[in-house]
């Protein structure tokens, strides 16, 4: 178990030196000068030209990119263009929002894509897997942020039950465990639940359908057990399956969530990320892609090994 | 006389879906305690399902069942709940052919033992877990205690279907099928689960059905044999019955077609054709198409059910006066 652990950690350093290598050279393969939008039109060459010795720009490529991996190993991502703030801490106040809202969400998602999900796969073929299919469907298909506007007419502007943007009161960004904060939470999480939901019930349903039909079911027929017995021998073989799609799920919320968070207004690392691109924010888009991709790398390695604990058979592969 | 343990009278399957199989079409069976049977056909004459019957294994929802079937007393086809359940691994039970696909893989060899047995007596789990130590060690699986832990995966496949055996008698079933427990096997294998069966069997006093297509495997291990064909019995007698003085056809190509006695460098009398499909219920004798005896009345009406004396019956036209073949 051990050993398998650590040769599993072992290989993602070479993954996470790829994805670093792939976040510098997207940015900079992207047209445009990050340093016109924040300078004045009429600023001189001269002034230009220090701007950029000051931000390394002049730099070849490949030194630019070593000092920023360098850079990046001590914690630091440089400063923000923009608005001059490190982007390690505007990362990671934005980072905390988004983990706490796709986290949320992935549980929301995975609780009620079980349910779907065995409930489906257990009836197969009667009217309840069809409604269950059908949900499930139409949690992958529908735009998310149309959902997302449907739902805050619905609770905010019709029944005024919940805000509709932001994520306390009077746009405060210091988050509390309280009634007030949370009341933020809940519509966007409801919203961004319905992705992992779809994709996990329709998981779950094709898991539990060929588990079903698999010959040990037979056999734990065989020796008497009762069918919750059965289910419980279901679920530990859909589990490592299902947790992993999980697991992905939660990367893709992580990352993804663009839409969402714009939608709602919400301080995460996708409303950070369409800032940083809007303003050609070099150094804070390089930091969130960097740092959202390290989140996925490292969600995946914990996934094989929870996986690996789960399912005996892994292990050997 | 004791009772008998296991009788099927006129019991047939179906099953519905694109199209309707009639999968066994009338058969008659007594066992009594501790008497071994064997079944033995090709693939497709009915024989699995007719030993999943007696355990109610059938998918329920596209399968019908006629008949009638009673194990121990109780009247199997109308079990239910709670009551099916203490049938299956209490008094009934079975070894798969492929072990490898008849355990779950992610739960250990000991934890599957152990959960049969705390199931059908409502022991703790220590208790379960020591009676499946216990269990290892009767089949004769190499260092039990360490195979408590190891999963199907991690065992060879003669281990696993020890394993397997372990796990059906670890409830004391009155009544062990056999569905082709060596099929899945190397040879060298094929014989210590033989013989680890017949040992068991007697050691614990049960009865054993055995499903086969291997003449060999059904005279080591069988009292009775009981050939089928086409979802029927063709014949049934005892094992120096079947193997001395075969009365049907199609038993007679069986025996011929069996490597035992055979001559090298000629051509092995194989039964030319292949066994119907059985979407319709047969009308003649399921077998006419490929019998080497065939007569114009074969194909027109059942063939006569010939009983000899209990336990000795033969399906065929030829029965009383042997056929020149």
């Amino acid at each position: 178990m051990l050993s398998y652990i650590l040769k599993r950690l072992a290989l993602t350093i070479p993954v996470a030196f790829g994805v670093s290598i792939v976040c510098f050279m997207l940015v900079h393969i992207a047209p445009g000068d990050p340093l016109t939008s924040v300078l004045p039109p009429d600023a001189s060459a001269q002034l230009q030209a220090e701007m950029r010795a000051l931000y390394g720009f002049d730099r070849p490529l490949p030194v630019q990119y070593g000092l920023w991996v360098l850079k990046t190993l001590q914690g630091d991502l440089g400063v923000s263009i923009a608005t001059g703030r490190p982007v390690a801490s505007e990362l990671g106040k934005a980072l905390g929002n988004t983990l706490m809202l796709a986290v949320l969400a992935t549980l929301i998602g995975f609780l009620f894509g079980c349910l779907f999900g065995f409930v489906a796969g257990y009836f197969r073929d009667s009217w309840i897997d069809r409604l269950a299919s059908f949900v499930s469907i139409i949690g992958v298909s529908v735009p998310h942020y149309w959902l997302g506007m449907v739902l805050v007419i619905i609770f905010s502007v019709q029944l005024n039950w919940l805000p509709a943007t932001g994520a306390g009161p009077g746009g405060s960004a210091d988050w509390a465990w309280d009634w007030v904060h949370v009341r933020h939470l809940i519509l966007p999480a409801v919203t961004m639940s319905v992705i992992p939901m779809g994709i996990i019930a329709r998981t779950v349903r094709a898991l539990v359908a060929e588990i079903l039909s698999q010959e040990f079911v037979s056999g734990l027929r065989a020796k008497g057990l009762l069918d919750f017995g059965v289910f419980r021998h279901v679920v530990k073989n859909a589990a490592p399956t299902a947790l992993a799609v999980m697991g992905l799920q939660l990367g893709y919320l992580l990352g993804g969530s663009i839409l969402i968070e714009t939608v709602f207004s919400w301080p995460g690392t996708g409303f950070l990320l369409g800032q940083a691109i809007f303003q050609r924010d070099l150094p804070l888009l390089q930091g969130t892609i960097l740092v959202l991709a390290m989140f996925f790398v490292a969600l995946n390695l914990i996934v094989d090994i929870v996986q690996s604990m789960l399912d005996p058979r892994v292990q050997r592969a | 006389m004791t009772d008998p343990l296991v009788e099927m009278k006129d019991v047939t399957v179906r099953f519905h879906g694109t199209r309707t199989v009639h999968a066994v079409n009338g058969v008659n069976l007594t066992l009594m305690p501790g008497e071994t049977l064997s079944i033995l056909g090709e693939s497709g004459s009915g024989k699995s399902v007719t030993l999943k019957t007696l355990l109610r294994l059938l998918p329920e929802n596209r399968t019908e069942i006629g008949g009638e079937v009673r194990v121990a007393g109780a009247d199997v086809l109308s079990l239910d709940g709670r009551a099916l359940a203490n049938h299956r691994g209490g008094v009934v039970s079975m070894i798969f052919q492929d072990p490898m696909l008849a355990l779950d893989p992610v739960y250990t060899i000991g934890d599957q033992i152990a959960e049969a047995v705390m199931r059908h007596e409502g022991i703790s789990r220590q208790a379960g877990l020591a009676r499946a130590l216990d269990m290892l060690t009767r089949v004769r699986i190499p260092s039990p205690e360490r195979r408590m832990k190891a999963y199907p995966h991690e065992m060879s496949g003669g281990m696993r279907q020890r394993a397997m055996i372990a796990l059906a008698l670890s409830c004391r079933p009155k009544l062990l099928l056999a569905d082709e427990p060596t099929t899945a096997l190397d040879a060298t294998v094929q014989i210590q689960i033989l013989l680890l069966l017949r040992e068991l069997q007697r050691e614990f006093g049960m009865a054993m059905i055995f499903v086969t297509h291997d003449i060999g495997v059904a005279v080591e291990v069988s009292d009775r044999i009981a050939v089928m064909y086409a979802g029927e019995f063709v014949e049934t007698g005892t094992v120096r019955q079947i193997i001395r003085e075969p009365r049907h056809p199609y038993t007679k190509g069986l025996l011929a077609a069996n490597l035992h006695g055979a001559v090298k460098g000629e051509r092995l009398d194989a039964i030319p054709g292949a066994p119907p499909a059985l979407e319709t219920k047969p009308t003649a004798c399921s077998f006419a198409p490929r019998c080497l005896v065939r007569q114009d009345r074969c194909e027109t009406a059942r063939p006569p059910v010939v009983n000899f004396d209990p336990g000795r019956m033969v399906r065929c036209i030829h029965a009383v006066e042997p056929a020149m073949a």
